[in-house]
């Protein structure tokens, strides 16, 4: 069996101040496959998400992207990695061809304007490549958050709530390229969301947080069958209803 | 030799995409770019007009009429240079873009050359047009000082990059919040600085401190060069030796304050 592009083995994150905001937490994400973490507000998502891409130091721990030691050699993994959430800003000031440039460089892309063309083209953001990043739509935001994300065709692509604040209509439409992507590129895909339709179509594995632990995991079908719910959503209902102490972490 | 892939080296791509990236925004507003040359020019007519009127009052300026004029100047570079690297830095604080940018394989050190970088074009902008306007209306040219005058420069800047470093990391540490710090800080230093009078203007036991700045040998070697047509080399290597110490001290502020920030979690949150 290959090495995993995750590998994540007790990893805490305890906060200056004394609140745990991961506790011991331990998964790992295959090669190509769509991998969801779902949880409840604090229940450590973000945390996670940011400590694979380095933005956030764990208070103890391993984190291995494509084997390698993420606190030790971070500048060797984030070229092959990407992230995107309509959270992260880009400057408003600039275009949205002139944020995306400045990212092709440090991602040091070869024909970076074609590459923007393609991706332009692809995510349908063409007609305002040269608007300013702030005049633009919560959707297209969005869009050209996940054009961002897929500069350098990342081996490893990390979402936050990669639908949040999109039409139905454009929802899918991200969903579906986000599968054709995976599928194209045989690319590792993380995501934290909170729209199970979203993750029971797009993840063959979800890990349920609660409290900084995982508290289940599986793919969306045995979680449904294994919690006698008609849903996704209804299984992340029970989850998020149970007291803390009636979950153990899984492994 | 250990031959270490691409993206472990140091990138002057990445120096350069991020310089680019402040052009840009530069670029964007010309309020903004009006902005840099404004104050520089208005402080050259005010203290200009001052000079004319003390070199007919003042046996002090008359002996020396650019001393007041070259402060004001030079005293505009230290400042400029220090806002110049601040205000870089706050533009991504502003569009709460570090998550962003630190996903990408963009080393801090990296990024705080393309700061200083910026901080230099910055001072051009200003400082240069207010220093060409004083050649016609008061017929006195800072670049008559020469060479001595490369050496207050780069001695400057040094000096404002130091405290720019500094003032970034205290806002990494304690937020927007602490962002007031950028236009604040330098003009507590103002007077002790010796800008516009001598350090024996001061009250004794004030001295001492004066001289721990290396501004402080700056403006005390303009007067010298102005007055004297002497280039003390005393004054320069103590203000180099000073502004090596600034430098590491302010470097040192906004790298510990950058991995705090890691382990925070404030690359991720931090913004307007």
């Amino acid at each position: 069996m290959s090495e995993p592009v995750i590998l994540v083995e007790n990893l805490v994150k305890r906060y200056p101040g004394g609140a745990v905001a991961v506790d011991g937490i331990a998964f790992t994400v295959a090669r190509g496959v769509t991998a969801a973490l779902l949880g409840g507000n604090g229940a450590g998502k973000t945390t996670t998400l940011g400590i694979l891409l380095g933005l956030l130091l764990p208070s103890s721990g391993t984190v291995k992207l494509f084997g390698e030691d993420v606190l030790r050699h971070r500048y060797r993994v984030l070229p092959r990695i990407n992230f995107s959430s309509p959270y992260a800003d880009l400057p408003h000031r600039l275009t949205v061809r002139q944020n995306l440039s400045i990212y092709a460089r440090l991602y040091r892309l070869k024909r970076r304007a074609e590459r923007i063309e393609t991706l332009a083209r692809d995510l349908q953001i063409e007609a305002f490549l040269d608007r300013p990043a702030g005049k633009l739509s919560s959707g297209q935001k969005t869009r050209v958050a996940l054009a961002k994300g897929l500069l350098n065709e990342p081996e490893l692509l990390l979402l936050d709530e990669p639908t949040a604040s999109l039409d139905p209509d454009t929802g899918d439409w991200v969903r579906s390229y986000l599968e054709a992507y995976r599928a194209r590129t045989g690319a590792t895909i993380l995501l934290a969301s909170h729209n199970m339709g979203e993750v029971e179509r797009l993840c063959s594995e979800v890990m349920m947080m609660k409290a900084g632990i995982i508290v289940d995991r599986g793919s969306p079908s045995d979680l449904i069958g294994r919690y006698g719910r008609a849903n996704l959503e209804e299984v992340f209902l029970d989850i998020a209803r149970s007291p803390r102490e009636a979950l153990e972490p899984v492994s | 030799m250990i031959l270490r892939p691409p993206e472990t080296r140091f990138s002057p791509a990445r120096v350069w995409a991020m310089l680019l990236r402040y052009l840009y925004i530069l670029r964007s507003s010309w309020p903004r770019t009006l902005e840099l040359l404004y104050w520089p020019t208005l402080q050259v007519l005010i203290w200009g007009f001052m000079s004319q009127f003390l070199r007919q009052n003042s046996s002090y300026v008359a002996q020396a009429f650019g001393v007041l004029l070259g402060a004001v100047m030079l005293w505009d570079l230290l400042f400029r240079s220090q806002l110049g690297l601040s205000i870089s830095f706050l533009e991504e604080m502003w569009s709460r873009n570090l998550g962003n940018l630190f996903v990408a394989p963009l080393r801090a050190y990296e990024w705080v050359i393309s700061l200083l970088a910026m901080s230099m074009i910055r001072v051009a902008i200003g400082v240069v047009p207010a220093a060409l306007l004083a050649i016609p209306l008061y017929h006195y040219s800072i670049f008559a000082m020469g060479l001595p005058l490369i050496a207050f420069l780069i001695l400057l800047m040094a000096m404002g990059w130091a405290l720019g470093l500094a003032i970034c990391g205290l806002i990494l540490r304690h937020g927007m919040g602490a962002e007031s710090l950028a236009w604040t800080i330098i003009f507590a230093l103002s007077p002790i600085s010796c800008v516009y009078y001598p350090v024996a203007t001061l009250p004794h036991w004030l001295q001492p401190v004066a001289w721990c700045l290396p501004q402080t040998y700056v403006f005390e070697g303009m007067r010298a060069v102005l007055f004297h047509q002497t280039f003390r080399t005393d004054y320069f290597l103590s203000a180099v030796g000073l502004d090596l110490v600034y430098l590491v001290l302010g470097g040192t502020v906004f790298f510990f304050a950058f991995r705090d920030a890691r382990h925070r979690g404030a690359l991720m949150q931090m913004g307007e």
